[in-house]
């Protein structure tokens, strides 16, 4: 008896171990475990077996029977993640295919440089407000020391509506308003549309943007504008930007200077992009001028203050190696998508 | 303003540099050097030649062969006595030519273009020895094309052939053959040409700009004052001249010069001019052009036989006046255009141009010259006026040195003198009846260091002054600005003038110290911000458009005559009509930007704009206008239609915080857009926009083919920011299950389903959740004058799971809403 349990459960651990798939081992689990099956049956023998062997016998059914389980679960876990492995490999893809891509829509470049240039001032704590475009003489000149007369109001350069409303021709008399508001200190920028009687060319527009810049307080010096402006160069243009201050003039600030930055094609050493020059002039400044102080009605023996004007497009250009002023303006989606 | 730096270098004798290292120092002291050309920068082995014969080349009419000596250079193809042969296809080169002196370039010696005075090669053209048809020909004679230069700065020079040197050249420079020719023409020289702000008057001159050099090199700037000149005779016994209006003519000074003897200028003075830009014309003019340059004072002169009364008076025009200048052109004045008159008639527009009726013309005898200094923004006004901006009114307009009128009539004179060109009459008239004020400013060394950040010493900032001509008055501590100095009156100016010396590179950086601040953007570029990030996430590509537009485009969009949107700015002075107006609408730009991308066959073309309108409050304006920022959404192409653009908006509005019911409606004056396709967007009963598809006549007018659907929407920014709500409030996550109910139904055709909707919505009451449109239908299946449409309903509690009951209740009170709007129920 103990034999045929043996042989039995060998032909069952064989028959398991070469079996091919799950529905091939639930027959063989019927054959062997089942009700009728050949091992289960076996305890019907029991009868014939002297009693006092009995109990020694039936465990060896059931070490016999739990060994076969055992088999069959381990064959059915290898044969269940093989049939895995082999769906999962018919539904193979050919991951080169097209994306499926939404449609997004591109910033235009002269935003995303004023995104950059927000973000410079910001973090050096300057707010960032508007002011209108529309403007009346008196903040567009007379207050930015530009007097009646004066060849800076020339109707050559400048868009009139009546002899006091114009469209402004610099953002600079956003500062005029912020210093009137009287809240001190001040440290804004402006970024607004600007308006000049130039025709369209591969260099100019009757309508372009300016950034200004403007911080009053007490103790403010031309130090404090040349180190803001160098720190703003390097972190627009790149670390290891230089930068060049050379006097130059406006109404509004005294003294003046215009800013060039080290050409970033050719690092100063003078390229067709920087006309041989090495320096490229970015943007204007200097220090409030006292009138102006004064006309906005700060004391200018208590306080000083410097200000800036960047031309936007200018930026833009530069930065994005844009060759010609229309295309900002055409808004062609092939150009944009570039951005 | 161009000038040679050789007459700079007349100014100021010792100074030794290169043009490179001038332009440096020059600009970062503040006279901004654009470019620096050397003339001669592609001129090599060019020497005066003699021709010594000229014989026709045997193989060719349109050639000559000619022997010339070139002293004694010696080069390929030059003998021992200095000849050279040389053939040539220069009209003007023939047998009467032998004995000229002609530039001659050398093999292996470089021109600067070609003879058609062309583009002019970057690196010059290199000549070689060579044959010319089977002759040996060892150089060039050249024409003055050849050297880089034309025949507009040497008036001598032939239309077509070589340059021949005039006998008066010759004589005066003492030419040979063999001397350097690029020197004798003056062509080793460099000119410079500055960007000088207008704050820098005196700038706008020779005397000016070598003064500013030698501050900056600390050089010795040599200014010599005109010598004393004129017969014994008085001015006074011929000219009389009377100001009426001191105000605009604060001095008038007249030099007269009799017995005018026309000839060219000597070759050192064409030079100059020529190098400035200048033509060379004849010994008078000439004279006044240059003192011009020199001084930076405009002269002029009058032919003193056509002055009526031998009178000169300066006073205003009468309204109306018509003259004639010059130029030959009637020009309009008025009575602010102040003008020059002899005893009966005008003669001039003051700082202007004088008149066709006192002109200097070849038979003059007598000439006045005028020395004077007029109100700058008046000249500025008359020439605006008068329709005429000259070389001197440019200048005049800048508000001229008081002290400059009466040296330039005394140089002019002096030159008179040197040149031969006349007789000076003794004496000058001098009118300056409130001689000016000079200008002084309080020395504050430590106001100028407290505003630069500096820590100059008072000696050196003492020394930086001296050497620009400020003088320091040490009894009452006041620097004195010479008159020269037209933009020096505060300490601020002076702080500049310090920086300028000491250096602005030489300055420290830092950063403002004191009170911090947290930067910020308005709450208005906060919206901004997120709505351009919204439509670029929707997939629209932001576009910058002109404020201004042409009047058509009223047409162009189908807006009725009578239409608001009409009543728009117009620009005085616009660049033409196409940019006359100020928008009142954004479409046109939008519809200008997507019509050129259709042209340019880009396809499936997606734009936003975020800019403002215009809308004047009362017009004529007398107060600003209140600009309105537009957000405009279009795009045409296949992935776009009403419905996904609405879609668009409702982001717009979920994104801002604007979770109130919004409503379309399609009653709507919107003539631009397709009449069945267009609505009105309102949010809490606000007018914030308009949506629809452009209309096909709209479409049809910017350029789109028939049968192209574009489509737009607008949304009126300050309305949609008073909306914005950017608090957020946390609502808790649903815990009890929803239950859902299907309506399938026959709808009357013109219900709407946002009325449907707003019923449902109001019957559902607190437990409906959502409701959403799931199919609908028109068509065959359906009877007729009915579509066919199904919503699924979801209805939830936040406090219990929903007993069948609550659910039929809220049911039957929809049901019963769908019946009074004739809607029936489908089994």
């Amino acid at each position: 008896m103990k034999d045929k349990l043996k042989q039995i459960t060998e032909e069952a651990l064989a028959k398991i171990k070469a079996s091919k798939s799950l529905d091939e081992i639930n027959d063989i689990r019927v054959e062997f475990l089942g009700k009728k099956g050949r091992i289960t049956s076996i305890m019907k023998e029991l009868k014939d077996i002297a009693p006092e062997d009995r109990p020694a016998f039936g465990q060896l059914v059931n070490e016999a029977k739990q060994k076969a389980e055992q088999a069959i679960e381990d064959t059915k876990s290898r044969l269940q993640s093989a049939a895995l492995e082999a769906k999962l490999a018919s539904e193979k893809i050919d991951v080169t295919l097209p994306a499926k891509k939404k449609k997004t829509g591109h910033g235009h470049p002269n935003q995303v440089a004023l995104d950059e240039v927000e973000r410079i001032f910001v973090g050096m704590g300057y707010d960032v407000v508007e002011g209108p475009e529309v403007e009346y003489q008196e903040y567009n000149f007379t207050k930015l020391n530009i007097p009646e007369g004066h060849p800076a109001r020339d109707e050559q350069d400048t868009f009139y509506i009546t002899d006091e409303i114009l469209l402004r021709s610099q953002t600079s008399p956003v500062q005029a308003h912020v210093m009137e508001q009287g809240k001190l200190p001040i440290r804004m920028i402006a970024p607004g549309r600007v308006f000049r009687s130039d025709s369209i060319d591969a260099t100019h527009s009757p309508s372009f943007h300016q950034i200004e810049g403007l911080v009053v307080d007490k103790h403010i010096t031309m130090t404090d504008l040349k180190g803001t402006l160098t720190q703003f160069a390097e972190q627009l243009f790149g670390e290891g930007t230089k930068t060049r201050f050379r006097p130059h003039h406006f109404q509004f600030t005294e003294p003046s200077a215009e800013v060039d930055v080290s050409c970033f094609k050719c690092g100063g050493k003078g390229c067709r992009f920087c006309k041989g020059e090495g320096w490229i002039e970015i943007l204007g400044c200097g220090m409030v001028h006292p009138h102006v102080l004064e006309m906005c009605g700060i004391d200018p023996n208590e306080y000083t203050g410097f200000a800036f004007g960047v031309g936007l497009e200018r930026i833009a250009i530069l930065k994005y190696e844009i060759d010609d002023m229309r295309l900002l303006y055409e808004n062609d989606a092939r150009f944009l998508k570039q951005f | 303003m161009n000038t040679p730096l050789s007459w700079i270098k007349d100014y100021v004798p010792e100074l030794d540099c290169t043009a490179l290292e001038y332009s440096d120092k020059l600009t970062l002291s503040g006279t901004k050097v654009e470019t620096a050309e050397e003339l001669g920068k592609n001129l090599s082995k060019i020497y005066i030649g003699e021709i010594k014969s000229v014989a026709q080349h045997p193989n060719a009419d349109k050639l000559v062969v000619c022997t010339v000596n070139v002293g004694a250079e010696r080069a390929d193809g030059v003998d021992d006595n200095g000849d050279v042969q040389i053939v040539t296809g220069a009209p003007n080169v023939t047998v009467e030519t032998v004995g000229a002196l002609v530039p001659v370039v050398l093999d292996g010696g470089k021109v600067a273009g070609g003879h058609d005075g062309g583009a002019k090669p970057e690196d010059g053209i290199v000549i070689k020895s060579g044959e010319l048809r089977g002759v040996k020909s060892y150089g060039m004679m050249c024409s003055i094309e050849e050297l880089g230069s034309d025949r507009n700065a040497y008036p001598l020079a032939p239309e077509s052939g070589i340059y021949i040197f005039n006998d008066a050249v010759i004589k005066e420079l003492g030419l040979k053959p063999g001397d350097d020719a690029i020197k004798a023409l003056g062509l080793d020289d460099t000119v410079i040409e500055y960007e000088i702000t207008s704050n820098r008057v005196d700038c706008y001159s020779i005397v000016g700009i070598a003064r500013e050099a030698a501050a900056v090199f600390g050089k010795e700037f040599k200014f010599n004052t005109p010598k004393e000149t004129g017969n014994s005779e008085s001015i006074n016994d011929y000219l009389k001249v009377r100001v009426e209006d001191e105000r605009l003519c604060p001095r008038y000074c007249a030099r007269m010069v009799k017995n005018i003897k026309f000839a060219p200028s000597p070759e050192w003075m064409q030079k100059r001019l020529r190098n400035s830009g200048i033509r060379p014309i004849n010994n008078l003019v000439d004279i006044t052009n240059f003192v011009m340059l020199e001084y930076g004072q405009p002269m002029h002169a009058f032919d003193y036989d056509t002055l009526e009364g031998h009178e000169i008076v300066v006073k205003c025009a009468s309204d109306g006046e018509v003259f004639k200048t010059l130029d030959g052109q009637d020009r309009e004045l008025d009575h602010t255009v102040l003008m020059i008159n002899d005893a009966v008639k005008p003669v001039g527009i003051a700082g202007v141009m004088g008149g066709e009726n006192s002109m200097i013309t070849e038979n003059v005898h007598t000439v006045v010259f005028e020395g004077a200094n007029f109100d700058g923004v008046n000249v500025r006004l008359s020439a605006k006026k008068a329709g005429l901006r000259t070389d001197a009114s440019s200048i005049f307009e800048k508000g001229l040195d008081p002290a400059n009128a009466l040296s330039a009539v005394d140089r002019a004179c002096e030159l008179v003198e040197e040149l031969g060109c006349g007789e000076v009459v003794g004496g000058t008239i001098d009118i300056y009846p409130h001689p000016e004020i000079g200008v002084t400013i309080d020395f504050e060394p430590d106001r100028i260091n407290a505003l630069l950040g500096t820590h100059i010493s008072t000696e050196d900032m003492l020394k930086i002054f001296d050497k620009i001509e400020l003088a320091y008055d040490k009894a009452s501590n006041k620097i004195i600005v010479p008159s020269f100095r037209r933009d020096l009156y505060a300490t601020c100016d002076l702080a500049e003038e310090v920086l300028r010396f000491y250096g602005y590179d030489k300055i420290e950086d830092t950063l403002p110290v004191g009170e911090s601040t947290a930067g910020k953007l308005t709450y208005k570029l906060r919206v901004d911000e997120k709505v351009r990030n919204i439509a670029e996430l929707s997939g629209f590509d932001h576009i910058m458009t002109y404020a201004f537009e042409s009047p058509k485009a009223f047409d162009m969009l189908n807006i009725q005559a009578d239409s608001d949107l009409r009543k728009c700015i117009v620009i005085n002075n616009p660049l033409g009509e196409d940019f006359s107006v100020m928008r009142t609408q954004p479409l046109n730009a939008m519809l200008t930007a997507l019509s050129f991308n259709y042209s340019h066959k880009n396809e499936n073309v997606w734009l936003y704009d975020l800019a403002n309108i215009y809308v004047p409050k009362a017009l004529p304006l007398t107060e600003l206008p209140d600009e309105r920022e537009q957000l405009t959404l279009a795009g045409y192409g296949d992935d776009i239609d009403f419905y996904s653009l609405k879609g668009v908006i409702e982001v717009i509005f979920e994104r801002l915080g604007m979770n109130k019911r919004y409503k379309l409606n399609a009653d709507c004056n919107r003539p631009y857009l397709h009449p069945g396709r267009k609505a009105d967007i309102y949010y809490d009963g606000v007018l914030v926009g308009y949506i629809g598809e452009l209309h096909p006549i709209v479409a049809k007018n910017y350029g789109f083919k028939e049968g192209v659907r574009a489509y737009i929407a607008v949304l009126d920014m300050p309305e949609i920011v008073r909306f914005t709500d950017f608090d957020r409030k946390h609502e808790g996550v649903a815990k009890f299950p929803a239950v859902s109910r299907d309506l399938s139904m026959l709808v009357p055709k013109e219900l709407c389903a946002g009325d449907i909707e707003d019923m449902i919505l109001q019957r559902g009451g607190k437990l409906l959740e959502n409701v959403k449109l799931f199919d609908i239908y028109e068509g065959a299946q359906v009877k007729n004058g009915y579509k066919s449409m199904a919503y699924s309903l979801s209805f939830r509690s936040k406090e219990h799971t929903l007993t069948d009951d609550e659910i039929t209740s809220a049911m039957n009170k929809i049901l019963n809403g769908l019946n009074s709007l004739n809607i029936e129920l489908r089994s």
